[in-house]
């Protein structure tokens, strides 16, 4: 579906070694809020179209906008969480174009002064190093409607009569978050971004002020990639530092962590193709590709002038006092990246296991069912081997498959329990497991209605262990004979006998102490 | 600078509002006068002055973030030349969304 004439590339080992890269990225965020930046119209997603709109979000002469006091509270928090400082002024402008996405032929966003700058972000790298990304702003604006692009012969842009619009998006509260250059990353470019883009993921997400849902376009980056002459090894030296920026491109629209990567790999090879043969990087806006991997030209960059940005005469300045900006604080959550270290600490997980637990989606899920009796150890086992196995027999990912099989923190914890009091062994356990995701109850009630319980009589277990070994008279020698290995067999039998209800390792302990062998 | 008469009928086609002949001549005169008003205005010493956007002396006036009715699809599209599929109908876009 991606028809155009490939661009040549250097490889990227090549690239790297005659130039080094610089990035700056945006991102884009969707806040969560129940009604639009200036006005309340409903932001629920999937409603008919042109359901959402009133005179403020269409443009309609003599309509009023004021700001959402949610949407304000969000910046300044995302702002405070990325270490920014929030300008005690601020103002909304009008980005003025000629384009039916906005019906009012200008979107409300802010420019010269936006609530927050001047922050940062240390993002962690697989190899436990950090990054640390300057944050240059992070300011209020709004999103755009929705076309559709009919009568062209593949439905795209290109090609087609007339466009359909819906303005129920149109309002939609957005903060940007804009980075500085990112110097310094050299080969490493393409996972720094991706880093980057997942810690600020973290960070929303932690915040609670959006779904950060990249594959639904909640949260969506622009990749800005320049390159400049290689002077030196070592790309965070000050040589290097110093030679001026090339021109860069600006990829919009990049929405997974795994395309932000390609997308700057792709764009450094693509860039290094067109300097090696002493040509001139366009500054434009590419377009990215996922089938394909690569980026095609857009159309050229405007000016930040052509946009006529000036301040919005309809809205009031925002300026935040001292106190509100403190009282916001006091809600911010603990860093996700903080919080993690002291997790990794407190369960004395390595630093593989962590990451597992992590990528899983199991922070949370973890944390509680450690918080409800059970030790770090048995939770991760039980989530990530037990659950986990089950829910990708089902294809699932482990929180949905829990979800789906009402299966809780609190469950894994009354599990943990019955283990570790010895009523059930890990074998029963794992039956009484089976149980409670077929929705048979508690585990306590799955256990007593499957009968699960290890035998604690001890003269029961012992009487077993004296037929055993009696029946078998050639291995209980081997035993006497110091083949210790041999009890193997015996206790299969004894748990046997038992039903499987007995406690191996007693069994074992008693059945080396009747052969004087332990 | 002075306004020209194709400045008047390009923004008329930007702004997709469809002007006469007699109202592209009256146009570019209205425009012309008010240019020139604001030309003088601008010959104004500003020197130390702070700009000002807003003449109130209002900051931080929100909204709480309650869902308010708004227009029907039906009346939000009574105004719109042309529509389709309950959508606003426009004339196809060069650029890419
Ligand atoms: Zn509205």
């Amino acid at each position: 579906m991606s028809s155009h004439a490939a661009e040549p590339v250097l490889s990227y080992e090549e690239a790297l070694e005659q130039f080094d890269p610089v990035m700056g990225l945006e991102v884009h965020v969707e806040l969560g809020t129940r009604t639009k930046m200036f006005c309340g119209c409903s932001t629920q997603f999937g409603a008919p179209p042109n359901t959402h709109v009133c005179p403020v979000c269409l443009g309609l002469p003599g309509a009023l906008p004021v700001v959402n006091e949610i949407g304000v509270q969000s910046a300044i928090r995302i702002g405070l969480a990325l270490d920014c400082k929030i300008a005690p002024w601020s103002r909304f402008a009008r980005k003025n174009y000629f384009y039916p996405d906005m019906p009012k032929n200008f979107q409300t966003s802010q420019y010269d002064e936006p609530i927050a700058v001047d922050g940062h972000l240390d993002v962690e790298l697989e190899d436990g190093t950090y990054y640390r990304v300057e944050i240059e702003r992070a300011h209020m604006e709004e999103d755009t409607g929705k076309s559709l692009h009919v009568g062209g012969a593949t439905g795209r842009i290109h090609g087609a009569d007339h466009s359909l619009v819906d303005y129920n998006r149109a309002g939609i509260p957005l903060i940007e978050i804009v980075t500085k250059p990112m110097p310094g990353a050299g080969a490493r470019a393409p996972e720094v971004a991706r880093a980057y883009v997942s810690a600020l993921r973290d960070i929303l997400k932690s915040l609670g002020v959006s779904d950060v849902k990249m594959e639904e376009g909640s949260m969506r980056a622009d990749v800005n990639l320049s390159l400049r002459p290689k002077v030196a090894a070592d790309a965070t030296g000050e040589a290097q530092l110093a030679v001026p920026l090339g021109t860069r491109s600006e990829t919009k629209n990049v929405n997974s962590f795994r395309s932000v990567e390609r997308a700057v790999r792709y764009e450094i090879t693509r860039h290094a193709a067109v300097l090696a043969e002493g040509g001139r990087v366009l500054q434009e806006t590419r377009h990215w590709h996922e089938d394909t991997g690569v980026t095609t030209s857009g159309r050229e960059k405007s000016d930040a002038d052509d946009y006529r940005y000036f301040p919005e005469p309809d809205l009031v300045p925002v300026a935040p006092t001292p106190e509100m900006v403190e009282a916001l604080r006091a809600t911010l959550p603990e860093p996700p990246a903080a919080r993690r270290k002291r997790l990794q600490s407190a369960w004395g997980y390595a630093d593989l296991e962590m990451r597992d637990v992590v990528n899983a989606g199991l922070l949370e899920v973890i944390e509680e069912t450690v918080s409800a009796g059970a030790s770090s150890t048995a939770a991760r086992k039980w989530w990530l081997g037990e659950i986990a196995r089950r829910a990708s027999a089902d294809a699932m990912d482990v929180t949905a498959y829990a979800a789906e099989r009402g299966v809780t923190p609190a469950h894994i914890a009354e599990l943990d329990g019955l283990v570790a009091s010895g009523r059930l062994n890990d074998s029963m356990a794992r039956q009484v497991l089976d149980g409670v995701l077929d929705g048979e109850g508690t585990p306590t009630a799955v256990a007593d209605a499957r009968g699960l319980e290890l035998v604690q009589d001890d003269g029961a277990l012992e009487a077993a262990v004296d037929a055993v070994i009696a029946a078998n008279a050639g291995v209980a020698d081997k035993i006497r004979e110091g083949k210790v290995a041999a009890a193997g067999a015996l206790i299969g039998q004894v748990m046997k006998e038992l039903k499987g209800q007995a406690d191996a390792a007693k069994a074992r302990e008693l059945i080396l102490a009747k052969l004087g062998a332990s | 600078m002075s306004l020209t008469r194709d400045d008047v009928a390009h923004l008329a086609s930007l702004a997709r509002i469809d002007l006469s002949e007699a109202e592209l001549d009256r146009m570019l005169g209205e425009l012309t006068v008010i240019l020139d008003a604001v030309a003088l205005v601008q010959q104004a010493p500003t020197d130390g002055v702070e700009p000002m956007s807003h003449p109130l002396p209002l900051t931080n006036v929100t909204r709480p973030d309650v869902p308010r009715p708004g227009l029907t699809a039906e009346e939000a599209l009574s105004g719109a030349p042309e529509q389709e599929q309950q959508r606003f109908l426009v004339p196809r876009i060069l650029a890419e969304d």
